[in-house]
């Protein structure tokens, strides 16, 4: 029997279809992975059905009723619930109000807790999804908001549940747990959405795959006759291929940290006493769940956390005091986390973007005052042709571009000073498969030149296949980094959870 | 020393405190309403004015006191929604609105003041709210003369108090008007529209900011004067600040800055021959300031103030 | 209801938006001329009339314009990085306070040196002003919008204090005012009948100064990338604190400017009402002119038609002189419409 269909859906932004003409339906009590890379679209199917946006062709039905367009009040009546990527929680207020919103009407006197407390725990016990109710959601950890997540949408009475890349901020064992919860879901006759690009999840837990490309469907599978590489394929639609790591002898050391400890406003540490060594021709790769002081180092190492302890050196030389202009004047390339809000100006056109790293330099302005624009516009078009920006050139506005031209530009600004270091923070995360082919190619392509590259990333696939070397962030302690080889997957994912395990 | 205490054993002091702070608790709960939803509202100073005029117009021209009172609060709820869809449904500046509110919402009542007074010289009176005994408890010594005989506009604001507190933290509309304040997307996951609960929640503080303003004309003084807000409604976008975004702190505030007024008034009395009255004048602005810098440190924002929320844009 | 962002934003669409938000100012305050009971377009013409109409009404519109394109120029280059000093009115009153301080003859120096003297220390006054609200912001957080507004009120009753106190003029009858400044420090006129005064020529001179340091400089680069998005430019190098406080610096200086240039240029003395709202009108100019430091002049000369017009309008018909203070108002809130149309579009839905 179907819990519900999608008819002919369209969506249009602008000029870019979003979604295509897109016909599916879901069974009770199935598990339907939405397969797609990033950008193709899962996500808009996804906020069409559960109301955020307005399809401009096509319906959905419901348990055989038509859905009402547009209203979130209407999906969640209609029994759907959505566990958005980027949690929809409100740090400040407790779970039990986060939960309760929108569940009374507003019209009440009062909140019927006692009533709504009693709910939830029988609801967190059956579903072993165990939450305390009164803490306040900005004490959780991600794991534990994921849940929340998928009792906020229990509690609604969903019987169709969509997850959005739940796994992208899991630790692998969580992420079983997740599978374990949404086995046990399915059981009682709920429905599930389950959205993703990793193959090897997907396999692992749906029925049916639905493969999404540039905004259409390509294809609707049985898991259990489905195939990696033939889904790959389909997913991107022609082989691409990621860069193999050449096996390399490290050079010199380039970046050391000694006891580097940082604190953050409440005086709790975010980084603890991290020692770590990157030498020319390595990568290292850090691993940990979100939330773990990534973040913190990265802001030590990119010159906007002067406020730390211990050493700092670049080719023995210390970088205390330094700022980010002094760190890139020094050698070091950096790849920020978030591309729109750190990396790039929006507002600004590409060739400013392109010199924000080096605004005193002879090059770019005379007398560290007046810019010379002919060089920069100079310098602009060199670099739009070498790494190959899809713009209408230097003067363009830089927030029309994509995401990964965005990206390309701050590897252009990043890499082309050639630096014997760099901090690359996420720098695939929310990229297509091309073009996180072509971040990777960059990055080998600057180790074999010599640099030292350090490479945070949430995603364990990316890191095995990318590093020489790995080690683990938990609650700001960094492990020691081994080679690669020498770690499983199990063994990141217990690090990643604060188990010590040791080097073999 | 002894002057002050002087000032602090006097029932008049005390009386005068409670007068003065009623406009800045109406104006305070007013932006803290707005602010909790999101919504940072700088029309506050023209709201207060606008309130003013039109309470105290709606009695000149024969209407009666509470009439003049729900006909100020209307008109700053209608200002409000001017303010609410520029900055809620259009997502635009809320500095520059809520500046170009307070500019035409002042600019209006003195427009409308002169059109419909245009010869008056001397400002004309109206009979202003008269003080409401209440039996018994009015007769504590020092504090029931203050607390208990007083205008029943200030009886209200120190009504809206707790009201305003319940109503944020007990009841569901006020969970969504914090919701909407924190994170507005969170709101509309659960089915509510956030437009419309901002819209509401601005135009409600709009209303009691207009009603302070009213407080002004109709109790505590018994005409209008141009620029007599002077300032009140950016003391109490400063007040918010200092209060945390909580009301029951926002009164304790609000009475910090009213006793210190009051006590500006008569230490003027005492002590202005030594020391100009500008200075006393100044005190209430530069102690807004202290306030501000002394709570900054500490001051916990609602996580989505100042951010707009557009419905079904790509982000 | 929908928003888009659009794709292009044409030039000719940038700008219309200014010319539409003033005819959409000027429709919907005839309601107000109709319900005053004089025929719109009489009254629209008599106000037009009154700012134009006579080389005199020419010569008090492009006067009345100097302090308003100070003023709008303070306002554009502090909003450019963000940092919303809505306190002019303050800084100006603080330039003209250092201008009667030092002009009224403590210090004496040959014309030439005098008027850029008064100039240079009125600027800095009002920077000095603003540098209390912009280092508050930076070291402690405290919103800017708030102290600068309250600053206005303290200015003014400081103000009040001296031009009754220490600085009165004992020849002044009583009155509350200073004494005049010193013939070397005034502000030449610029033709033979009339009020225009030199300040014009500064006031120009400096929104050139200002275009230019905005288009080619690398601080005009640094304020331009603060206010689209600090933490990029934070993370690119750009020093948030220096840049914003540099842009207060110079933002204060030009709102003292407009004091001097009314005091030297205009009154020759200070009093209370040296002012009437130039530093909030300011606002208006600065949105009218979407920031743009060249477009201030423009923006200043139609507000101060509009303030002009509307006093000449009403001494004719029976109209309060405050409808000019409520096209101001309006103003601001069109323009934000309107240039918020020239980057989205709003699609109905049914």
């Amino acid at each position: 029997m179907s819990r519900l269909s999608f008819k002919q859906i369209t969506k249009r932004f602008g000029s870019l279809i979003a979604n295509d003409s897109i016909s599916l339906s879901l069974g009770e009590g199935e598990i339907m992975a939405l397969l797609g890379e990033n950008g193709a679209g899962k996500t808009t199917l996804m906020n069409i059905l559960f109301g955020h946006y307005e399809a401009d062709e096509g319906s959905i039905e419901v348990e055989d009723k038509v859905l009402t367009p547009g209203s979130t009040e209407a999906a969640i009546q209609a029994g759907i619930g959505m566990v958005h990527q980027h949690f929809t929680l409100a740090d400040n207020l407790t779970v039990i109000e986060n939960i309760i919103l929108g569940t009374e009407s507003l019209w009440s006197w009062r909140h019927d807790l006692t009533a709504a407390r009693r709910k939830l725990m029988e609801m967190a016990e059956s579903y072993s999804l165990a939450i305390n109710p009164d803490a306040l959601v900005g004490s959780l950890s991600v794991g534990e908001r994921q849940r929340v997540e998928i009792l906020k949408a229990l509690y609604r009475g969903a019987r169709t549940l969509i997850l959005d890349e739940p796994t992208a901020v899991l630790t692998p064992q969580e992420t079983e747990n997740l599978f374990i919860t949404l086995r046990s879901l399915t059981a009682k006759g709920l429905s599930v959405i389950f959205i993703s690009h990793k193959l090897h999840e997907i396999l692992a837990i749906s029925d049916r795959i639905s493969v999404l490309r540039r905004g259409k469907i390509v294809d609707t599978i049985k898991t259990s006759e489905a195939s990696r590489s033939e889904l790959a394929e389909k997913m991107v639609g022609e082989v691409v291929t990621r860069p193999q790591l050449e096996a390399m002898q490290p050079g010199a050391p380039v970046l050391t940290l000694a006891g580097l400890s940082a604190f953050g406003d409440d005086k709790l540490p975010m980084l603890n006493n991290v020692d770590l060594t990157i030498h020319a021709h390595e990568i290292i790769g850090i691993a940990g769940v979100a939330g773990n002081g990534q973040a913190a180092l990265a802001d030590v190492l990119s010159g906007l956390n002067r406020d730390y302890s211990g050493t700092l050196e670049l080719h023995d030389k210390t970088l205390t005091d330094a700022g980010p202009s002094d760190f890139v004047a020094r050698g070091i390339g950096r790849i920020p986390e978030d591309r729109h809000v750190r990396g790039m100006i929006g507002e600004m056109e590409i060739w400013e973007n392109l010199i924000s790293e080096d605004l005193r330099s002879a090059e770019i302005s005379k007398w560290k005052i007046i810019i010379n624009r002919d060089a920069a516009i100079k310098r602009a078009e060199k670099l739009i042709e070498r790494f190959d920006v899809r713009c209408e050139g230097p003067q363009a506005q830089t927030k029309l571009l994509s995401g990964g031209n965005i990206q390309k530009l701050i590897l252009a600004r990043a890499l082309s000073p050639e630096p014997d270091f760099i901090l690359a923070n996420q720098p695939v995360r929310g990229l297509d498969e091309g073009a996180i082919a072509y971040v990777q190619e960059q990055l080998f392509d600057a180790r074999k030149r010599g640099a030292a590259i350090l490479l945070i990333s949430e995603d364990l696939d990316e890191l095995l296949s990318l590093c020489d070397r790995i080690a683990v962030m938990y609650q700001g302690n960094l492990s020691e980094a081994v080679p690669t080889a020498t770690r499983t997957v199990t063994e990141l994912g217990l690090m990643m959870a604060g188990q010590a395990i040791h080097a073999n | 020393m002894s002057d002050l205490l002087d000032i602090l054993l006097t029932a008049g002091f005390w009386a005068a405190t409670v007068r003065i702070v009623s406009p800045l608790i109406f104006g305070t709960l007013g932006e803290l309403i707005c602010e909790r939803a999101g919504v940072l509202n700088l029309g506050i100073e023209g709201i207060m004015t606008v309130g003013a005029m039109s309470g105290w117009m709606w009695v000149y021209q024969g209407g009666d006191l509470w009439g003049g009172v729900i006909f100020a609060a209307s008109v700053g709820a209608l200002f409000g929604m001017l303010h609410a869809s520029f900055t809620v449904y259009l997502g635009l500046s809320q500095h520059v609105t809520g500046i170009g509110i307070t500019l035409f919402a002042s600019s209006l009542s003195y427009f409308v003041y002169r059109m419909l007074l245009p010869s008056a010289t001397t400002p004309p009176k109206i009979v202003p709210f008269q003080n409401f005994e209440i039996p018994i408890l009015s007769d504590i010594p020092l504090f029931g003369e203050a607390l208990f005989n007083q205008s029943p506009l200030t009886y209200l604001a120190l009504i809206c108090v707790p009201v305003v507190w319940y109503v944020l933290q007990k009841t569901p509309i006020g969970l969504a008007v914090r919701m909407a304040g924190e994170n507005p997307v969170a709101v509309e996951a659960q089915g509510i529209d956030v437009l419309a609960v901002r819209t509401g929640a601005v135009m409600v503080g709009s209303a009691l900011m207009a009603v302070g303003g009213a407080f002004i004309t109709m109790s505590w003084f018994d005409a209008f004067y141009f620029g007599m807000v002077n300032g009140r409604g950016w003391i109490c976008v400063a007040l918010v600040i200092f209060a945390s975004w909580k009301p029951g702190k926002a009164l304790m505030g609000a009475f910090l800055f009213a006793g210190l007024e009051a006590m500006q008034v008569r230490a003027q009395q005492s002590a202005g021959a030594f020391i100009p009255y500008q200075f006393f004048l100044m005190l209430p602005y530069v102690m807004s300031i202290l306030a501000m810098i002394v709570m900054a440190r500490r001051a916990q924002y609602p996580q989505a103030l100042l951010v707009p929320f557009r419905r079904g844009e790509r982000v | 209801m929908q928003i888009e962002l659009r794709q292009h934003t044409s030039l000719l669409r940038i700008g219309m938006a200014p010319i539409s938000a003033i005819f959409a100012a000027l429709i919907l305050c005839s309601a107000l001329i109709i319900w005053a009971g004089v025929p719109v377009l009489e009254a629209y013409a008599l106000l037009f009339k009154g700012a134009f109409g006579s080389a005199f009404a020419l010569k008090e519109t492009f006067t009345r314009s100097i302090p308003l394109i100070f003023t709008g120029l303070a306002v554009a280059v502090a909003f450019r990085s963000k940092f919303y000093n809505i306190g002019a009115e303050g800084q100006l009153y603080a330039g003209a306070l250092a201008s009667v301080y030092f002009g009224t003859g403590l210090v004496s120096l040959p014309g030439y040196l005098m008027v850029p003297f008064l100039l240079l220390v009125g600027a800095l006054a009002g920077g000095l002003l603003l540098l209390v609200p912009v280092l508050l912001k930076t070291r402690l957080k405290v919103d800017e919008v708030v102290t600068t507004l309250l600053l206005n009120f303290v200015v003014l009753l400081m103000v009040s204090y001296l031009i009754e106190g220490p600085l009165r003029d004992p020849m002044a009858m009583g009155w509350p005012q200073t004494a005049s400044i010193v013939d070397e420090g005034v502000l030449p006129t610029l033709m033979s009948k009339g009020r225009l005064h030199a300040g014009l020529i500064v006031a120009i001179l400096a929104s050139v100064l200002i275009w230019a340091v905005m288009r080619f400089t690398v601080l005009g680069y640094e304020i331009k990338a603060v206010g689209f998005n600090a933490k990029g430019a934070e993370f690119s190098g750009v020093k948030i604190n220096r840049t914003v406080i540099l842009t207060a610096l110079i933002s204060g200086g030009l709102a003292g400017l407009a004091g001097v240039s009314e005091v030297a240029g205009l009154k020759g003395y200070l009093t209370l009402d040296l002012s009437p709202g130039f530093g909030y009108t300011g606002v208006a100019v600065a949105m009218l002119a979407q920031l743009h430091p060249l477009a201030v002049i423009p923006a200043a000369l139609f507000l101060s038609a509009v303030y002009v017009g509307a006093d000449s309008m009403s001494r004719a018909v029976n109209i309060p002189t405050y409808i000019a203070d409520v096209l101001v108002g309006v103003s601001v809130l069109a323009i934000l419409v309107s240039v918020m149309l020239t980057r989205y579009r709003i699609k109905w839905r049914k």
